[in-house]
This record gives structure tokens, C-alpha cells and sequence, in this order.
């Protein structure tokens, strides 16, 4: 344990005091925990956008063409009657999707914990630029607003599924989603891109150059390993996006044929020759896969803190957690194949994919494992943040294994494009991930608000989530095996799915259940900002950097010096001391040896 | 109206929880003199039995499901060759995640548990073991190095195309929001087609190049029908945007591409009539005929009119989302025997004899 850090941050006391207004601490604000609400806030009402179109969509999956209220109520002129549109369905479909993937679990979940946490437990006044951390949130910001106009543009949003292949979304003519929504989407995407590749070129200088005396790579919790490794997926592949998204910008309004070729449609011939819908496959899953794990990886991390807090207990395994979250980035950038194993390319190429996407299941399954036995034989305090981690590991498997199914090529082929596969990914990244989000959101929110959540109504939200979660996506795998397409905005035109109606409405119930109950939440959250109880400065006794800190917020994180880090984030429980905890910043006592981890 | 007592309904659920929450928590903060939020013993034991509780939760919608929709997946009943490797796959991949979700969901769930927390107990120091790691490492590289072999195997198969074995050469034409079927005539050899070629008014629909000459005896039809027993090989094509050509009783999908052809080949093995007759297709049909019957009386009362009895056919499905009717987009698939057929390519029309000159 040599190896300290070069710290940038100076040890004495920051606090000097610029005379702040109301709009550069609670608008623009520099403070990246004020960002980090910002991000949350957003986030969280982009999330409700988001489960209101879903519980649309089940309700018309499980009563196709019955009119409806809330229809009427939320989808105006797209609703006559009460009776939902089939182009809007679709739209749901792609909004809802785009949503929850971006806004939610990448922005709302990166973009808050990677701003709350980093500089907090690294030990460092604030992120490396303010800045341009504001710049990343305020173009986050516009991104959200145009994804929401676009909602309202007269011919409908986007449409065309939340990974908009070409020719569908790139001809006004194909669907009506595909004129002026379709704009509006992309401009929001690029917006967004560009609001990721700031907070994360951010989030990795600052990883690299701003951590405390001795605070080597080796002692940093492992929530900063997954935030960092994420940035570092996200600087890799975002840009991807963005060219295939700038070259689908120029097929669509300056005629070149990028994504384009031998098009007939509505009684004419197009002019585009030559190119292929399928580069546009290869460049959004290049971006497409790593991105799950964009989403999934801070999750992970997350509930790798929590899990050893609130189990007492070390981490098991912390070389290994650290080694399989290296190991899934960088398998991460080499498996966008398997989203198109039918999609027309080599079958050679398909053997290859298959390969490098089971290979993810032995660092996932290493990781599920050292979770497991991070439990084992330890002292666990069941806070909702805790249940909340445990209900993460649990869906993280379930859905985890049918990746297995989907990985293999062979078996894809059957099951491809089916429910199968939207019950794969709500589980292993949909659910896992928000679970994450809120395991964190219970766990940081002293922190974030000075005041504790209400738990028993965690236990509410958590144990009414959980079995919801499993209503609806566990028999969706059994439907998508009968071979039930995806996005179908009716199933009522097959007679050979009849049988499979009853099962919808189940499903349908569990998720408007589900739904309703974060309700309870929401109004945990926006109440206890206010009339929550005041919050001790460790309510969890964890031992990282961030509890050091006073709960009032300040500028510069710590009144006086930062705090020196003496041992690894997880001494729990470890022989020796009375308390169950020892913070970073004790130093080890005589003899004592710090864990060779 | 509705909405609005909706909400009112829902608002007064709120305060009700909120009130119960409230007399919850002073009820406990009389009893135990602890921090504000965070769990006590009383929390930990309530949770550890309803993780307990869960688990149970979990093993029963697991076999509900089973029990309830087994016979929904498509597992064992595969109409084609190569269908039969897919799901002996299938059932043996299934057979490993069921074994690996019971056994890690019982861990999980049983050590939240047996671990809940009490005041004054510590936890074990337990931070590291380099063999366990190993072990659990070394495990899934078996299991998953024996499916990757497999799979491999399976769909290097299924995707190889026999030439040699003269398949019968289909085309599957996809357009906004229907499918058409294209044949090679008697020298089983599709004519060059391209969509620039289109000429509705002439009815040259699938842009056919009318001067070569293997395209003059095309035939084009709204049904695919396979003679059974025979490879046939499917060349894709799209005019528009993408689809998808899935076959899900044939264990077949493969994208429609515009400006590219793809292809995918199986043999068919049961005919249509042979599968109607299959026991559990009778049950099939049986259970869905019952639903109709309910549903009719349902519409019959509202005096709209009775749906159809339902026959069991092999379906052409879209896949790939593709627009509006995207949920309405089939084809009706007929295996036959060889006769039924040869009788069925007679009655259509060639090409040279559709067009409109």
C-alpha cells in the first residue's frame, strides 16, 4: 500500500465564501450535489413519463380496443373515444423505451450517484470542472424538454421502436411518426450524447487526479469503480451513436444513402442506392449493448456498498468485484452482435457473438456469487435500501440466466423479437437497475437531503415492487416461448394467440399494482424533504468518505481539512475494535495489518 | 368522472397509509430508543421472514406458470428438421437455469434470513478466499464451454445451406403490411427481380425483370405452400422498410432487408392436416375454441357478430417492427404432401401470363 494518489485538493480549509443567490445555488449550480438532486429530480419525473406509458400500453395489451379513460384523459386526439390508436401504441412503445433507458437509468441514475458520490467518497471539494458538470446537466435538461415536446408534434412522436432502424424511422412516408417527431428525437439524442460525454470525461478526470492522500485505486469503494468504468464505456461508445445518428440526420433530410437502398414505397421509387439498414444495426448496438451495462454497472456498484453496510461484513471478494467489472466493460464493446443475429449478417459472425456473449455470463455470475456470500454469516440490517440491493441481486439472476437463451444464436432464432426478450431485459437490466436506483436513493438520501426516508413505507414500496416485478415478467417469458411478437398493438387479429389473452391480463394487473405503489414513494420522497426526520451525520455506520461529512451542505464538502484515507472502504466488523465499523480515515493502529485485498 | 373519483380514491389510500405509517412509527419509537429511519431488530425479523416468505413466492409462480402455461412455449412440437435440435437445446439450457435459479435464489433469500441482524451480534470478517472465488469461476466456464459447443454446432447446422440437396427455392416478399410468396416455376430458379422494376399498371407487382427468361415462369401467391419432406430455401426481400419473416412453428425467423437478400432453409416434416390431428394441438385448439365461444356470446349480446370457429394453420409472422398494421401483418403457411402440391402450383398463375400488356 504505497501507491498514494497525487492530490490536487488542497488540505486547508476551502469554506471562503462567495455570496451565493438563489439561481447560482438552487439553477446553475456548480455544487455537484446540487447537480445530483438536479439529476435526480429530472430523472424522476422523466420516470414517471415513462411507467404512465407503460401502464398504457399493458392496459391496451390486455384489453385491445375497449375504450378506456385514461386514454381519453392523457392521449387526446390519438384516443378517439377512449379507443387507443394503433400508431401511438407504437409511439408508447418507442418513447417509453427511449425514456427509461436514457433519462432515467443513465442520466437519472449515472448522472445523480456519479455526481453525489465521487467527489464525496474520493475525498475531493467538488468534481474536476464544475462548469462543465453544470453544462452536462443543463444540456440534459434541454435534451428532456425536446424528448417531451416531441410528444405533442401533430403528426405523432417517434415511432419507430426505441432503436429507430432505418428505413422505418428514416421515411416521413413509412409512419407518421417519422417526420417531425422522429426530428425531435434525434436533436434530443445528440443533445443528450453530448451531455453524457461531458459528465463522464468529467467523472474519469476527476476519478484519476482529485482522490485524497491515500486514496489509491485499491482503496476506492466500489460504487467509484463501476461509476468510472461506466464513464469509460460511455466515452467509448456514446460517439458511436452520435455518427449513426448525425448519418441517419443526412439520409432523412439530405438525401444521401447511408442507411438507404432499392426502396419502394406508396406507389414510388426512391432514389437511395447503395447502402444498408444493417450498418445502422452495427453502429447503434455498438453503442446499443454497452449501454446496458451503462445502466447496470453503477447499479451494481451501488449495491456492492450497500449489500457489505448493511451486512457488516467486508465485500466479498473486493479484487474479484473489481476484476469482473474490468472484465464485463470490456466484453461489453465486443457482443453488439447478438441483438442481430437474424438480422441478415454473416452467420459466421453470429458463432463469433455467441462466443463473446456467453463469455459475460462467468464475471456476472462471479459477481452474484461474492454477493451471495457477502450476506453469508453476517449482521444484516434490513433497511429498505437493503431489501432493495437483496431484490437486485435476486431479479439480476432470474433475468440474468435467460440471457443464456438468448445469447446462443440457435436458440435466439426462435425467440428473437418475442416477449421472451422484453422479459429478459426488464428483468436483468429494467428492473435490476431501478432497484439499484432506489436501493441508492434510501441509502443516499440523508445525505442528499439532510433527512431520512420514511422506512416503513419503504417496506411498502419495496415488498409490493418486488412481487409485482415477478407478476408481470415472469410469465412474459412463457408467452414469448408460445411465440408472441413484441409491439404488436393487438394480438386479437391471431386466433392462434387466443389462449394467451388471460396470461396478458394477469400480467396487466400485477403492473398497474406495481405502478400505482410508487406513488408511495414519490410521496415519501418529495415529503420527507420537507417533514422527513432529521438525519445524524452516519445513520448507516459505513465507513466511507462521505459520512465524514457534515449533513448540512456546504461548499468544498468538509469544513476543515480533507480527511486523510489510512485502509480499504470495508473494514466491517473486523477483529480487533468494539464497534462494527471502521472509517477510511482511521488511521490503523499498532500492528494492525490492513487486509492484503 | 371516473378519473376524477379514481383519484380521489387513490388520495385517500395515501392518507390512510400515511396515517397507519405514522401510528407505526410512534408505536416503535415509544418501545426502542433508536436513530430515526434506520431498521431495528423488530424490522430485521419481520423482513427476514418475508424474504422467507418471498423465496416461497418465487418456487410457486414458478410452478404456477408451469403448471398453468406449460404447454404454451413451443418446445416440443417443432415442424421442421433442424427445430428438433433447437429444442432438445432449448430443454436442456432450460434444465441449467432452472437448476442455477433454485439453488442461488434459496442462498440469497435463506441468508437474509438466517442473517438478520441483532443488536450486540458482529458479523464474520470474512473478505476473501481465493479457492471459493476459483471455484465459482471455473464452474459456469464448463457449463457455459459445453452450451457455447452445442449452440455452435446447432447453428452452424441450420444456417449452412445444402445446395446439393436441391431445395426447393421461395421466395418471401415483404411489404407495408402483407407478405407474398414467390416460386421458381418448374426450373425452380427465381427470375432477377429488383423493386425499381415495380409497374403496378402492368401488374408487375414484385418488379420481375421481364426479360430474363427463368423469370417467365414465376409464380407469385398470397399463400406459402410447402411440400412436406422437402428442404425448401427462403430468399428474403423487402421493398419498403425492415420486417421480419418469423415461422415460429418451423423454429424459423430471419430479417427482411431492403436492397439486400437474405435467406434461411429448413425442412418442413408435418403437414398441416398431420399436426391438426396432434393431441396436443386438439388441446390447443379445443382451449381456444372455448375462449372464442365466450367471447362470442359476449359480442353476440352487444349485437356485433360471432367470431369464426378456429383451425389450427402455420403462420407467417412480421417480427420487426414495421409501422402501423405491423400487428396484422401474416401469411397463412400450408404443408402438404407432394401431390397436393404439384395440384396446388397448377392452378396458378405464371408470371408471363399475369402481366397486363
Amino acid at each position: 500500500m504505497s501507491a498514494h494518489a497525487d492530490t490536487h485538493a488542497t488540505d486547508d480549509d476551502h469554506g471562503h465564501h462567495h455570496k451565493e443567490t438563489f439561481v447560482t445555488k438552487y439553477i446553475f449550480s456548480q455544487d455537484h450535489k446540487m447537480i445530483a438532486k438536479q439529476y435526480l429530480v429530472t430523472g424522476t419525473i422523466m420516470g414517471v413519463i415513462g411507467v404512465l406509458m407503460s401502464m398504457m400500453m399493458r392496459m391496451q395489451i390486455a384489453w385491445p380496443e375497449e375504450p378506456n379513460v385514461l386514454f381519453e384523459a392523457l392521449l387526446g386526439k390519438w384516443a378517439p373515444d377512449g379507443v387507443m390508436d394503433a400508431d401511438i401504441y407504437l409511439a408508447l412503445v418507442t418513447i417509453h423505451g427511449t425514456i427509461m433507458v436514457f433519462f432515467v437509468l443513465t442520466a437519472g441514475l449515472s448522472g445523480t450517484f456519479s455526481n453525489l458520490l465521487i467527489p464525496l467518497q474520493i475525498g475531493a471539494r467538488d468534481m474536476a470542472s464544475g462548469f462543465l458538470n453544470m453544462v452536462s446537466y443543463w444540456l440534459f435538461f434541454l435534451s428532456s424538454v425536446i424528448m417531451v415536446i416531441s410528444l405533442f408534434v401533430e403528426a405523432g412522436p417517434a415511432a419507430a421502436g426505441w432503436t429507430i432502424y432505418p428505413p422505418l424511422s428514416a421515411l416521413p412516408m413509412a409512419q407518421g411518426g417519422s417526420g417531425m417527431g422522429m426530428t425531435l428525437w434525434l436533436v434530443s439524442m445528440a443533445i443528450f450524447i453530448a451531455s453524457s460525454l461531458l459528465g463522464s470525461l468529467n467523472y474519469i478526470v476527476t476519478v484519476i487526479n482529485l482522490r485524497t492522500k491515500g486514496m489509491s485505486m485499491t482503496r476506492l469503494p466500489l460504487t467509484i469503480w463501476a461509476f468510472f468504468v461506466t464513464a469509460i464505456i460511455g466515452v467509448i461508445s456514446f460517439p458511436v451513436l452520435l455518427s449513426a445518428a448525425l448519418l441517419l440526420i443526412m439520409d432523412r433530410s439530405f438525401g444521401t444513402s447511408f442507411f438507404l437502398s432499392d426502396i419502394f414505397i406508396q406507389g414510388e421509387v426512391l432514389h437511395y442506392q447503395g447502402g444498408s439498414p444493417v450498418l445502422f444495426e452495427h453502429l447503434f448496438w455498438f453503442l446499443g449493448h454497452p449501454e446496458v451495462y451503462i445502466v447496470i454497472l453503477p447499479a451494481m456498484g451501488l449495491v456492492s456498498e450497500i449489500l457489505a453496510s448493511n451486512s457488516r461484513k467486508p465485500v466479498f471478494g473486493y479484487r474479484a468485484m473489481i476484476a469482473s467489472i474490468l472484465a464485463i466493460a470490456f466484453l461489453s464493446t465486443i457482443v453488439w452482435g447478438h441483438h442481430m443475429f437474424i438480422s441478415g449478417m454473416n452467420p459466421f459472425l453470429g458463432s463469433v457473438f455467441t462466443f463473446t456473449t456467453l463469455l459475460i455470463a462467468i464475471p456476472s455470475a462471479v459477481k452474484a456469487f461474492n454477493w451471495i456470500t457477502t450476506l453469508w454469516k453476517g449482521n444484516l440490517q434490513m433497511n429498505p435500501a437493503m431489501l432493495f440491493s437483496i431484490g437486485f441481486v435476486s431479479t439480476f439472476i432470474t433475468g440474468g440466466l435467460t440471457g443464456i437463451i438468448l445469447g446462443d444464436s440457435a436458440l435466439d432464432i426462435n425467440v428473437h423479437d418475442t416477449y421472451f426478450v422484453v422479459a429478459h431485459f426488464h428483468l436483468v437490466m429494467g428492473i435490476s437497475a431501478l432497484y439499484g436506483m432506489f436501493a441508492g436513493i434510501y441509502h443516499w438520501y440523508p445525505k442528499m437531503f439532510g433527512r431520512m426516508l420514511n422506512k416503513n413505507l419503504g417496506y411498502i414500496h419495496f415488498w409490493v415492487t418486488a412481487v409485482c416485478a415477478y407478476g408481470v415478467f415472469f410469465p412474459m417469458h412463457f408467452i414469448g416461448m408460445a411465440g408472441l411478437p413484441r409491439r404488436y398493438y393487438t394480438n386479437s387479429n391471431f386466433p392462434l394467440f387466443d389462449d394467451l389473452a388471460n396470461v396478458n391480463v394477469i400480467i396487466t394487473m400485477f403492473a398497474l399494482i406495481g405502478g400505482v405503489v410508487q406513488i408511495v414513494y414519490l410521496y415519501n420522497f418529495f415529503i420527507s424533504i420537507f417533514y422527513g426526520k432529521k438525519a445524524v451525520q452516519n445513520p448507516w455506520k459505513s465507513t466511507t468518505l462521505e459520512w465524514t461529512a457534515p449533513v448540512e451542505h456546504m461548499h468544498g464538502n468538509w469544513p476543515g481539512a480533507i480527511p486523510h484515507v489510512y485502509r480499504w472502504p470495508y473494514d466491517y466488523s473486523k477483529p480487533g475494535y468494539d464497534v462494527d465499523f471502521v472509517p477510511q480515515n482511521i488511521p490503523l493502529k499498532d500492528g494492525e495489518e490492513e487486509l492484503q485485498h | 368522472m371516473t378519473a376524477l373519483l379514481t383519484i380521489i380514491v387513490l388520495v385517500f389510500i395515501l392518507i390512510a397509509i400515511w396515517q397507519m405509517v405514522k401510528i407505526f412509527d410512534l408505536a416503535q419509537a415509544k418501545n426502542e430508543n433508536t436513530t430515526a429511519g434506520v431498521a431495528t431488530d423488530k424490522d430485521n425479523t419481520m423482513n427476514g421472514y418475508l424474504m422467507m416468505g418471498f423465496l416461497a413466492f418465487i418456487y410457486i409462480i414458478t410452478i404456477v406458470c408451469f403448471v398453468k402455461y406449460g404447454d404454451l412455449p413451443l418446445m416440443s412440437n417443432s415442424a421442421s428438421e433442424h427445430g428438433q435440435t433447437i429444442d432438445s437445446l432449448m430443454v436442456i439450457t432450460m434444465i441449467v437455469i432452472f437448476f442455477v435459479q433454485t439453488v442461488t435464489q434459496f442462498l440469497l433469500h435463506y441468508f437474509a434470513f438466517k442473517y438478520k441482524g441483532e443488536k450486540g451480534k458482529k458479523a464474520l470478517f470474512f473478505a476473501d478466499n481465493n479457492k471459493l472465488e476459483a471455484i465459482w469461476t471455473i464452474i459456469p466456464v464448463i457449463v457455459l464451454a459445453g452450451l457455447i459447443i452445442y449452440g455452435l454446432n446447432a447453428w452452424i447446422t441450420i444456417m449452412g445451406v445444402d445446395e446439393s440437396e436441391d431445395p426447393l427455392i421461395v421466395e418471401l416478399y415483404a411489404q407495408q403490411f402483407n407478405w407474398k410468396a414467390r416460386y421458381g416455376g418448374a426450373d425452380n430458379t427465381l427470375g432477377k427481380a429488383n423493386v425499381r422494376l415495380i409497374d403496378i399498371d402492368r401488374a408487375n407487382i414484385l418488379g420481375l425483370d421481364e426479360s430474363d427468361l427463368s423469370a417467365q415462369d414465376d409464380v407469385i401467391t398470397t399463400e406459402l405452400h410447402l411440400p412436406v419432406g422437402r428442404p425448401v430455401l427462403f430468399k428474403m426481400r423487402s421493398q419498403d422498410v425492415l420486417h421480419s419473416a418469423y415461422m415460429p412453428h418451423f423454429r424459423a425467423q430471419m430479417n427482411c432487408v431492403p436492397g439486400m437478400i437474405t435467406q434461411f432453409g429448413f425442412t418442413p416434416t408435418v403437414t398441416t392436416a398431420d399436426m391438426r390431428e396432434t393431441p396436443q394441438m386438439q388441446e390447443k385448439i379445443t382451449r381456444i375454441n372455448k375462449i372464442r365461444v365466450e367471447k362470442s356470446e359476449k359480442l353476440l349480446a352487444k349485437g356485433e357478430e360471432a367470431l369464426e370457429r378456429y383451425e389450427f394453420d402455420y403462420l407467417l409472422l412480421c417480427n420487426k417492427i414495421c409501422g402501423k398494421s405491423h400487428y396484422n401483418m401474416q401469411m397463412k403457411i400450408v404443408v402438404e404432401t407432394q401431390e397436393e402440391y404439384d395440384a396446388w402450383v397448377k392452378e396458378q398463375k405464371e408470371f408471363k401470363n399475369s402481366l397486363i400488356n
